[in-house]
């Protein structure tokens, strides 16, 4: 092979690792993301896992970026192939150029021809049975040794290795020596048979400031404990289930009375899905504030109580960690595919508020904001985060936290307020003209304020009613608070220099989109915005009306995003050209300027005229 | 119903010890078919909650849907009600009962709530032992819907469809004892001397109290080979004993033929006296509770009256160890973290 197909690179590779689920390579793989991060070079990685606890394949994908691109790039660098079931695939999608690492107690087949990778053999299996005699230990210390390779093979340095195993094993000092030693072993290995071959290196760099490494779910658990949550009903659902464990850890930390050891914080896990927003229901109709989280099954299951909270104005934060569907689909794989079913769940006219976070710091923010705009809009809110953001440790801000800020719990009459009350009060009864009315929660007054809360339609008074003027009226009210919704959920981020193209992104594709515009502007203008919240603000509709051609990302079959735009806004679907990625995998920078780059050829030989401004091909 | 009830109240009216009269519990006017044995069942709990002072705000009466499950407008209209979505009114209760604590939470269902879409709520909610009263109204058939057969209809019987059931029934009071329930009482709505002390029993009672009420559907359900009518409950009960509700020990003055009566002692010190009935079995042993269903069901009768009662076990919010403050209650200051713990956080994190 020729220098030049070498693939050569400081700070910038993607490193896929390819295990079998339960072996303990997690544990391992992190260890190397978080030294790529200790030494100060931006990272991501994706875990991309089986539904299955073991024995099935399991890739984690490290992609080392100076320039700070977080999303997928799409393509490997360097492969390090330790799972059997998936070798020759694994061998089959490296990049020309690049390195291929494999455990060569065992010859490679001769099918293994390609003579345009290098291959970087270490004896993983030889070694592990040399120095280990426990089953368990040479399965563990057998990840630990390719890591300790890969800090030779990369150049990095072997102190942060060290000192990340110190920390690790803080509480368990025993253990740090043995993972040390395992480190050593692949490190010298890989220095004697390898050296020099490796042209990728991670170098220290200052660049991560003073960000953090976190996974979404956690993000959101953790702000649901500063939101003042204290009721969680729940049911386990990939990938949604750690956002509960995390709230109950972050519960553990600062929720517990300290004289009594009595817990502030009530967690039940539900029979089901229904229940569990039945609890929610029943909490937050009783002033706590009270949250679920769950996947796409979960919120068709939710449908009928999202349905009931928005007519009888009870607020909800649910949070959906959205997978790839339709069914059970793939429950390990991420997709932004239950956006209709989300902001139109339940039978009738209904329509809820979503919240879309991009990264683990907004997962934190929203979910505060979420409970705020739950309480004020007295509705159900939905954080739609998805697989990627909720369960992959992403690189972000620190949480921060402003000790000034003061819950908004929305319009909730005290006893004193009901005292003071002169004229009739209605729970549905519009005084404002923002479409909120005023709510009573039980107990709390002794002669006023009750009012009987149901999902059947009701006048001002909260009296059953079947006449349709008085529920008509009910309906459109909805629509006046859905007006006011669009006033006070986060505006869409805007960056405009008045070109002709327009790209929309949302989500976990903010990452990937940055990346591919990086790219796209070197030889075409184009404006961006990315939509955080649904309803639509009024920016949204400019943003779309001021360019001549919008291309909207989205991670799902059916243009989800597109199908809201049109349906709220009144846009002419023709003026959205969809780019759109549906393999359950985090969209890549890759895919989307080739996609982008093709719609732009096309439209440059369907309108001469465009030749010049979008012929960036060249 | 269509009957008016007159608004005007003697102003000297009896008021209870927390002064309090009858009206105070009242709600709206049933709209319930005229006889319907659910509106007696409203007029016992009106009466309960009277006999016992209770503060008519400090109830949260929540619903699921169906006949039954409209009841809640007609008692108690200065209690919050909530009308909630059929079968669920389990999982609504389990939250707002996790909110505030102080309240009681009195649950109505129906058999077709409870025994058929609910019946994996109604299961959950006896399992985690949640403090309240869970009432069935259960006439053996969907009311609203014109007269089906619901699940707790006894095979044979037959409606007004004039079809019998051809499947077996459901026993709620077995499932609840079997799942676990603290309180366990099966009562005819045509029986106020029963039906009203054994309310009261289930809301002093500390933890899940479940009484399956069978309350006869005047117009779909009351024949004379229904099961579930006037005529076959009447003829067919069998009375666990004749029960006297006794707010105070102290207070006892009833006399027993002796060795005849037996107590149970609730939490708060108040007392349930039963007159032995014929059948008699030790009303906290669950395995006999279960078989003197059996036998009495052996004989083509309805074991009436409290069945089983045993308040040593934990409620929900005993097993999961909240503060004693209703957690709805907190302030920002007692569950926001602060910043200052958010150095330490973000440190571990990198």
């Amino acid at each position: 092979m020729t220098n030049e197909n070498t693939l050569s690179a400081t700070n910038d590779c993607v490193i896929r690792f390819a295990n079998v689920n339960g072996s303990g390579s997690a544990s391992a793989n992190n260890l190397f993301s978080k030294a790529v991060f200790r030494l100060g070079v931006p990272v991501s990685a994706k875990n991309i896992f089986p539904s299955n606890i073991q024995g099935l394949p399991t890739w984690f994908e490290v992609r080392v970026s100076e320039q700070g691109y977080l999303g997928r790039r799409g393509g490997y660098d360097f492969m390090v192939a330790v799972n059997g079931q998936t070798m020759y695939k694994d061998y089959l999608e490296l990049l020309p150029g690049g390195y291929f690492f494999y455990d060569s107690s065992k010859r490679l087949p001769d099918s293994y021809d390609r003579s345009d990778i290098h291959l970087i053999g270490v004896p993983l299996t030889d070694i592990t049975n040399s120095q280990y005699s426990d089953p368990r230990q040479r399965q563990i210390f057998k990840n630990i040794i390719y890591v300790g390779a890969l800090a030779y093979l990369l150049d990095m340095d072997f102190r942060v290795f060290e000192e990340s195993i110190e920390s690790l094993f803080a509480q368990k000092p025993k253990l740090i020596e043995p993972n040390i030693k395992a480190l050593k072993l692949g490190y010298d290995y890989a220095e004697k048979h390898h050296t020099d071959i490796c042209r990728l290196n991670i170098h220290r760099r200052d660049l991560n400031g003073d960000q953090i490494l976190m996974e979404g779910n956690a993000a959101a658990g953790l702000g649901a404990v500063y939101a003042g949550a204290t009721v969680a009903g729940w049911y386990p659902i990939t990938p949604s289930t750690s956002v509960i464990e995390a709230f109950e850890r972050y519960c553990r930390a600062y929720r517990v009375d300290k004289a009594s050891g009595r817990n502030k914080f009530a967690i039940l896990q539900a029979e089901d899905e229904l229940a569990a927003i039945g609890i929610v229901i029943g909490a937050s109709w009783n002033g706590a504030r009270a949250f679920t989280a769950t996947s796409g099954p979960g919120v068709s299951l939710m449908s009928e109580f999202l349905g009931l909270a928005y007519f009888a104005e009870i607020p909800v934060m649910l949070m959906d960690i959205q997978r790839t569907g339709p069914s059970t689909g793939m429950p390990t794989r991420t997709q932004q595919s239950d956006l209709i079913s989300a902001a139109y769940a339940s039978h009738g006219d209904t329509r809820h508020v979503l919240l879309f976070p991009a990264n683990p710091t907004e997962c934190f923010d929203m979910t505060v904001t979420g409970f705020d705009l739950a309480d004020r809009l007295q509705t159900p809110v939905i954080l739609m985060s998805d697989l990627d953001l909720g369960m992959n440790v992403h690189q972000c801000d620190p949480i921060k936290w402003d000790d000034s800020r003061v819950y908004d719990r929305g319009k909730v009459l005290n006893e004193q307020q009901l005292t003071d009350l002169s004229e009739r009060w209605g729970r549905y009864l519009d005084v404002d003209g923002d479409g909120i009315p005023y709510r009573t929660i039980p107990g709390t007054h002794p002669e006023k304020g009750a009012f009987f809360t149901r999902g059947s339609s009701h006048d001002e008074y909260a009296a059953y009613t079947e006449d349709g003027e008085v529920y008509a009226r009910g309906m459109q009210r909805l629509l006046v608070k859905w007006d006011t919704a669009k006033t006070l959920v986060p505006a869409a981020e805007v960056t405009s220099d008045g070109a002709d193209i327009g790209v929309i992104y949302f989500g976990t594709s903010a990452y990937s989109s940055r990346e591919a515009l990086d790219q796209l502007r070197s030889t075409q203008a184009m404006d961006a915005m990315r939509i955080k919240a649904f309803p639509f603000g009024q920016e949204v509709a400019e943003f779309i009306k001021q360019h001549s051609i919008i291309f909207l990302i989205e991670q799902n079959r059916d243009a989800q995003m597109k199908a809201l735009l049109v349906n709220e806004l009144a846009i002419d679907p023709n003026t959205i050209i969809s780019v759109l990625n549906m393999d359950g995998m985090p969209i890549t920078a890759e895919f989307l300027v080739t996609e982008i780059q093709c719609h732009l050829d096309q439209l440059a030989v369907h309108n001469p005229d465009n030749q010049q401004t979008t012929g960036g091909a060249a | 119903m269509t009957y008016i009830r007159p608004n005007f109240r003697h102003p000297e009216s009896l008021r209870n010890d927390a002064g309090y009269s009858i009206k105070h519990y009242e709600g709206a006017l049933s709209t319930l078919c005229a006889g319907c044995g659910h509106d007696s069942i409203s007029a016992a709990i009106i009466k309960s909650c009277f006999d016992l002072n209770l503060a008519p705000h400090k109830i949260a009466k929540i619903s699921g849907i169906g006949c039954s499950s409209k009841t809640p407008t007609y008692f108690l209209g200065k209690a919050h009600g909530f009308n909630s979505v059929h079968g669920r009114m389990p999982s609504v209760t389990t939250g707002a009962n996790m909110a505030n604590k102080d309240l009681l939470y009195l649950g109505v269902s129906g058999d077709g709530d409870t025994a058929s879409i609910g019946m994996g709520q109604f299961a959950h909610v006896v399992r985690r032992n949640l403090n309240m009263v869970y009432i069935v109204m259960n006439n053996g058939c969907y009311g609203l819907t014109k007269g089906q057969d619901s699940a707790t209809a006894d095979q044979g019987s037959v409606s007004k469809k004039g079809v019998p059931s051809v499947f077996d029934s459901i026993d709620l009071c077995q499932m609840a004892l079997q799942l676990g329930a603290g309180l366990v009482a099966r009562c005819f709505s045509g029986d106020k001397k029963q039906l009203i002390p054994i309310i009261k029993a289930a809301i002093q009672h500390q933890g899940f109290a479940f009484i399956d009420v069978i309350s006869p559907c005047v117009t779909f359900n009351n024949t004379p080979q229904s099961t579930k009518g006037y005529e076959w409950v009447r003829e067919h009960m069998e009375a666990t004993g004749t029960i006297d509700f006794i707010p105070d020990r102290t207070e006892i003055t009833l006399d027993y033929p002796a060795g005849s009566s037996r107590t149970v002692t609730l939490h708060d010190g108040s007392e349930l006296h039963l007159q032995k009935s014929s059948a008699d079995y030790d009303l906290s042993n669950r395995k006999a509770a279960m078989q003197q269903i059996e036998t009495v069901k052996e004989q083509q009768k309805i074991l009436t009256g409290l069945i089983y009662h045993n308040d040593t076990k934990l409620d929900t919010h005993g097993k999961i160890n909240t503060v004693d403050t209703p957690l709805n209650a907190l302030t920002q200051d007692e569950l926001c973290p602060g910043s200052e713990v958010l150095a330490a956080l973000n440190a571990k994190l990198r």
